[in-house]
């Protein structure tokens, strides 16, 4: 095991190259929903149990369930009025299972990026080879299945190795959503490719607000803009990056949908925002800012 | 390491990774008609439970159990609470407006106290099978699940007809909704999948799954998450707003209650239940109905070519 990562070096917040995103916007805001396929009996596996109750654990799968059959929808449709796109986080087997979904955000002009195959098969312990194969598994499915050359990874159940960015890196993919360390895109040290971290958020995310944070759905509106608000005045110096993590099962709870509505709205309806996807702002990154960034940033000294 | 199998994947193909119920789209579906035009059916449902002193836990405890070393005799009062005290409450809120709950029902309190059953039973209130008591789980490898559901439900029809179930915990085997289907239950209420009806395979029968939600459960947003009193008003208030709004374009929708005596009952809570029913009720085209009326309506009420 590694004490450190080394996945990236020091860039302190307030020394670092202006970012300005296309616009002259501030802030460049995506909403990442989830759309995810927990399967009812998957295989065991060794570090992690699916389920917390023994199979069939009819509460937890029904209840994921639910983000397919209703609340996706909902949200869909909250967002539209919105006139913001998502970047679907994709179980890619969703597509085999429900390709109802996968064509109405296709019909929207939605991106996909993958978050593995099923939330309920982790890549905890894959050997090298097997990493490949899952990564391989979702460049095939997301291209046959929506036209889409896949950029960007978010590990399935945020489960990894060793091996995993380096890996996404190597196989063509541009950004990966599973680094927590900035408010800004940074680059990623891999072995091969060019890799962003694109801010994605674990705050923000309403499965850790509601389902371990306890956020009430209200409090949760307020969270949203209060996150955006302090994003949206820094970004007057240098460029931010807000993103909402979804979950159709959670936030397309008829309970839960007008207050998130309400909080995007606002956010959509500021002037200087940039309504983007993860490739986009990936792109935009990569192009204008990766090369500065790393040249930036210092060295990360070894810990004691 | 990990076994090359762990990246086959056998069941994936369209629809679901089972054969229990087909794939279905919300939004897609027919829409409902309830009768006289009602948008929203108010389903509120208030549960009746006996926690055992002597609690096994198998194979886990549910929200509510005792705590402490034997004899846990605080929660286990706290929750008997909900017998004596707190559905008498429940009683008065929902007779001001005419409700009629279902009533989850423990065979092991309509046991020891038939008379609050009786009660229930002659209000119109729908008894629903609830299993023995919350210590009496069903899951997969438990011994003599078909006696125990013979037992609960002989118990509970001892005071009226029983068409629906609620799993103690929502907790099933793989076998539960066969063993129930072949008893002559109608509809469970343990699928939180979605917000309508829809039919399950039962062991060569139909089954039907009604949306009884754990969402906006007073036990789960209270107890599980700690939200205080006006939080829970506030989702209950949201849920229906968006249900009621959502039905002017969709068809009929339904709002469901789900409480728990021993949760709402206290004195201090119960006036958000009323606050809440006031707010539902209020609007136009609301229908309160019982669990079997709102199933026996859908299977009715679709509307041709919608």
């Amino acid at each position: 095991m590694k004490r450190d990562p080394g996945l990236y070096d020091y860039l302190p917040y307030d020394k670092r190259p202006k970012i300005e995103w296309p616009g002259g916007a501030r802030l460049a805001f995506w909403v990442a929903p989830n759309i995810e396929f927990y399967e009812l009996e998957p295989p065991k596996n060794p570090t992690r149990i699916s389920w917390p109750r023994p199979a069939p654990d009819v509460p937890g799968y029904s209840y994921r369930d639910y983000g397919n059959r209703a609340g996706f929808w909902r949200m869909m449709e909250a967002m539209e009025r919105c006139g913001v796109r998502g970047s679907v986080s994709l179980n890619v087997a969703v597509c085999d299972h429900h390709p109802e979904v996968i064509k109405a955000c296709v019909e929207r002009g939605w991106e996909f990026y993958s978050h593995g195959t099923y939330n309920t098969r982790y890549t905890f312990n894959m050997s090298e080879e097997q990493e490949r194969a899952l990564i391989q598994d979702s460049i095939d499915t997301i291209k046959k299945h929506t036209g889409q050359r896949l950029d960007g990874w978010l590990a399935p159940a945020l489960s990894y190795t060793e091996n995993t960015l380096d890996l996404v890196a190597e196989m063509g993919l541009t950004y990966v959503c599973d680094l927590f360390h900035d408010d800004q895109p940074g680059p990623v040290k891999v072995k091969k490719g060019r890799l962003t971290s694109i801010p994605y958020s674990l705050e923000m995310n309403d499965a850790i607000s509601f389902t371990v944070n306890w956020v009430s759905p209200r409090h949760y509106g307020d969270i949203i803009r209060r996150q955006f608000d302090r994003l949206y005045a820094e970004g007057a110096e240098s460029g931010t990056v807000m993103c909402i993590p979804l979950h159709p099962y959670l936030i397309g709870q008829p309970y839960r949908m007008k207050a998130f509505e309400e909080a995007l709205a606002y956010i959509a309806g500021h002037d200087k925002v940039w309504l983007a996807t993860g490739r986009e702002i990936a792109k935009h990154f990569n192009e204008s800012y990766y090369d500065a960034f790393a040249k930036a940033s210092l060295p990360v000294g070894e810990a004691p | 390491m990990i076994s090359d199998d762990y990246l086959k994947y056998p069941r994936r193909r369209y629809g679901m990774d089972h054969d229990r119920y087909e794939w279905s789209m919300l939004h897609a579906r027919e829409k409902i008609a309830w009768p006289n035009g009602a948008r929203i059916a108010l389903w509120v449902t208030a549960a009746l439970q006996w926690f055992p002193l002597d609690q096994q836990g198998k194979p886990f405890k549910p929200l509510g159990s005792l705590q402490t070393a034997y004899p846990d005799l605080r929660h286990y009062t706290l929750r008997d609470y909900g017998n004596r005290v707190g559905v008498y409450r429940i009683m008065k809120a929902l007779d001001k407006h005419g409700i009629k709950a279902g009533v989850p029902v423990n065979a092991a309190v309509a046991a020891r106290y038939p008379s609050l059953v009786k009660e229930c039973v002659a209000r119109g209130w729908e008894l629903i099978g609830h299993g023995l008591d919350m210590d009496h789980l069903h899951y997969e490898g438990m011994e003599g699940e078909q006696a125990l559901i013979a037992k609960s439900l002989g118990t509970l029809r001892g005071f009226g007809k029983v068409r629906g179930w609620l799993s103690p915990a929502k907790s099933e085997s793989h076998k539960t909704l066969d063993l129930l289907a072949a008893e002559g239950i109608d509809y469970v209420c343990d699928w939180v999948n979605d917000d309508m009806p829809y039919a399950m395979r039962a062991g060569g029968k139909t089954i039907h799954a009604m949306p009884h939600s754990a969402d906006v459960d007073d036990a789960t947003i209270l107890i599980g998450m700690h939200h205080d009193e006006d939080e829970l008003r506030d989702q209950l208030i949201d849920q229906f707003d968006l249900l009621y709004e959502e039905s002017a374009t969709q068809g009929g929708r339904i709002m469901s209650v789900p409480l728990h005596s021993w949760v709402i009952g206290h004195p201090y809570r119960i006036g958000t239940l009323e606050t809440v029913l006031s707010h539902i009720m209020r609007h136009k085209g609301v229908w309160p109905a019982t669990g079997a009326e709102i199933l026996d309506a859908w299977q009715g009420g679709r509307v041709k070519g919608s």
